[in-house]
């Protein structure tokens, strides 16, 4: 539907009291210096605070060059293994604004993804990636748009069995 | 323990993971009551964040009950229940002592860009997250705040991110008595900046989207104007229509990455991933506000590069405001508007999941099914 109104000088009704709070944190003084409102002149003395307890590092944690050092604490979470784990340490051998460093981190994530599906199978589990992916839910609330899918799957592999089978012939 | 895990794009599945366990002096344990998943949660879904590992737990919005606690903690006990904000911070580094805590640099030591948070792949620090019976925090001293007697577990968990996040989206669109303010997105975190511009003054709220159950919500809940932009042509021409021909004064951008839209964005950005996302709402934003205008950016993007007009920012002069959201610092007067009845966050909970079915409400809310907004995990160990 086309917008077809003429340009209007609409600001609004001017009686807001049907909305509960309205104008209750009305700041003029609310300008663009925001965030820093509150200098202290400490933001000039650069990296010098305090520093809180290092948490031990006794695994191997990345850091960005763009830093001295690994920050107080940080997580743990799957430290880097395998073929994902070797690009990724390529990766933070070069800043946040390069991009030999996020382009190499997508790669990794798809490297670390098949690498998952193997260790997945040398654990002795078959990942079950139609209960992974949600499909559930589209049986649940989407059915149409589940069969539409498995339809579409279907034809296109059909097609594809076809074509291969007459290039065969 | 249960926890969600992530195996690869689209795939994510539950499993018995082992126990979080003290590291740091300041941290705590802390025993989920409720987690939700986030907009924000979908950009790792669909992989499109760098560093995402596979194994890992995600969960940026948490409530849940302290069970233990490192040798520094003092703020906090076992058996307090606490809102989880989703950020990291220290709380003495130069950016928490401006209030920053969305910009701690303790917290991330692969990002000097982005803070710590909980669950959001090894750019924001490789933390696990609270989509897990229990989880590790960090700077307990700092960020977990004890949930006030009498108030909802589901307002709770809304005030670790949602709420705080379209407040600040709001704050930071500088709005003054009677502007007019365009947010695009209408998402929970959309919604909130809309129903929070009014608490700034706005004189008219308009928000955007093409998904009519979530625009008729957000008609009702955010007492705003709300437009599906496949109905009303060119955004612009709409824009500078509906307002006095100059455009919106403020116009926040509650997107972010997976926008929709826009062929070309999608496809450099969500598809073939030349772009840090798609976007698009950013791009409409910049497009529709007036001249020396300001646009509030919430969204979340990647940390490589976006398509934007940016000529028009120079040659509107319209002046950008952006961060995470500082929840800490929003906490105190946020609680009030909740516990005074300004604001009803859990009216946004649609559904209420069980930890165990992650992954269908990762699908349920990705692909908007059954008109949900807002998914809330539950896990199992959830006393209440």
């Amino acid at each position: 539907m086309e917008d077809n109104r003429p340009f209007e000088n609409n600001r609004g009704p001017a009686d807001h009291s049907h909305i509960k709070g309205w104008g209750i944190d009305a700041d003029p003084k609310n300008d663009p210096t925001y965030p820093i409102k509150k200098r202290t002149n400490d933001e000039h003395k650069g990296y010098t605070w305090e520093r809180p307890t290092q948490q031990p590092i006794n695994i191997e944690v990345h850091h960005s060059i763009e830093r001295p050092n690994v920050t107080a604490v940080f997580g743990t979470a799957v430290p880097p293994s395998g073929l994902s784990g070797m690009i990724r340490r390529m990766a933070f051998k070069k800043s946040e604004n390069d991009y030999g460093h996020w382009l190499p981190l997508i790669l990794a994530d798809r490297v670390n993804v098949v690498e998952g599906i193997i260790e997945d199978i040398v654990g002795g589990k078959v990942p079950n990636i139609f209960a992974e992916k949600g499909y559930i839910a589209d049986w649940k609330h989407n059915k149409t748009g589940l069969f539409t899918r498995i339809a579409v799957v279907a034809g296109i592999t059909a097609a594809i069995v076809m074509l291969a089978r007459n290039n065969r012939d | 323990m249960l926890a969600m895990d992530y195996r690869g794009p689209k795939r994510v599945r539950i499993e018995n993971k082992p126990m979080p366990e003290i590291l740091h002096p300041e941290d705590a344990i802390v025993r989920v009551t409720r987690s939700c998943i986030c907009g924000s949660d979908l950009h790792l879904y669909n992989g499109n964040v760098p560093d995402t590992r596979v194994g890992t737990t995600f969960g940026h919005e948490f409530t849940g009950e302290v069970v233990e606690i490192g040798s520094e903690v003092t703020k906090l006990k076992i058996g307090d229940n606490v809102l989880v904000p989703f950020n990291i911070a220290c709380g003495r580094c130069a950016f928490c002592k401006q209030e920053l805590y969305g910009n701690c640099h303790e917290a991330n030591p692969q990002a000097t860009a982005a803070g710590g948070i909980f669950g959001y792949s090894h750019t924001t620090g490789g933390y696990h997250g609270g989509q897990a019976e229990y989880v590790r925090v960090p700077y307990a001293n700092v960020g977990p705040t004890i949930i006030p007697e009498g108030m909802d577990l589901d307002d709770a968990v809304m005030l670790t991110d949602v709420v705080p996040t379209g407040y600040q989206a709001a704050e930071m669109g500088g709005i003054q008595k009677g502007d007019t303010v365009m947010v695009f997105g209408a998402g929970p975190v959309g919604i909130m900046a809309a129903k929070c511009s009014w608490l700034f003054g706005a004189g008219r709220v308009i928000i955007i989207d093409k998904i009519e159950y979530r625009l008729e919500f957000a008609r009702n809940y955010a007492q705003c104007e709300a437009y599906n932009y496949e109905e009303i042509g060119d955004i612009a021409v709409f824009a500078k229509k509906t307002t006095d021909s100059l455009g919106a004064d403020v116009c926040i951008d509650a997107v972010g990455a997976e926008a929709t839209g826009n062929l070309m964005q999608s496809i450099t950005g969500r598809k073939l991933l030349l772009q840090a996302g798609s976007a698009t709402a950013l791009h409409w934003a910049i497009n529709c506000v007036k001249k020396g205008g300001i646009v509030s950016i919430v969204g979340v993007y990647g940390p490589t590069d976006n398509l934007v007009p940016i000529g028009n920012v120079l040659n509107k002069g319209i002046t950008i405001r952006a961060n995470q959201a500082s929840v800490k610092r929003l906490l105190p007067r946020l609680m009030e508007h909740v516990q005074n009845g300004i604001l009803d966050p859990k009216a946004l909970i649609t559904h209420r999941i069980p930890l165990e079915e992650v992954a269908e409400g990762y699908r349920m809310f990705a692909n908007k099914l059954d008109e949900c907004i807002k998914p809330v995990l539950i896990p199992p160990s959830a006393k209440f």
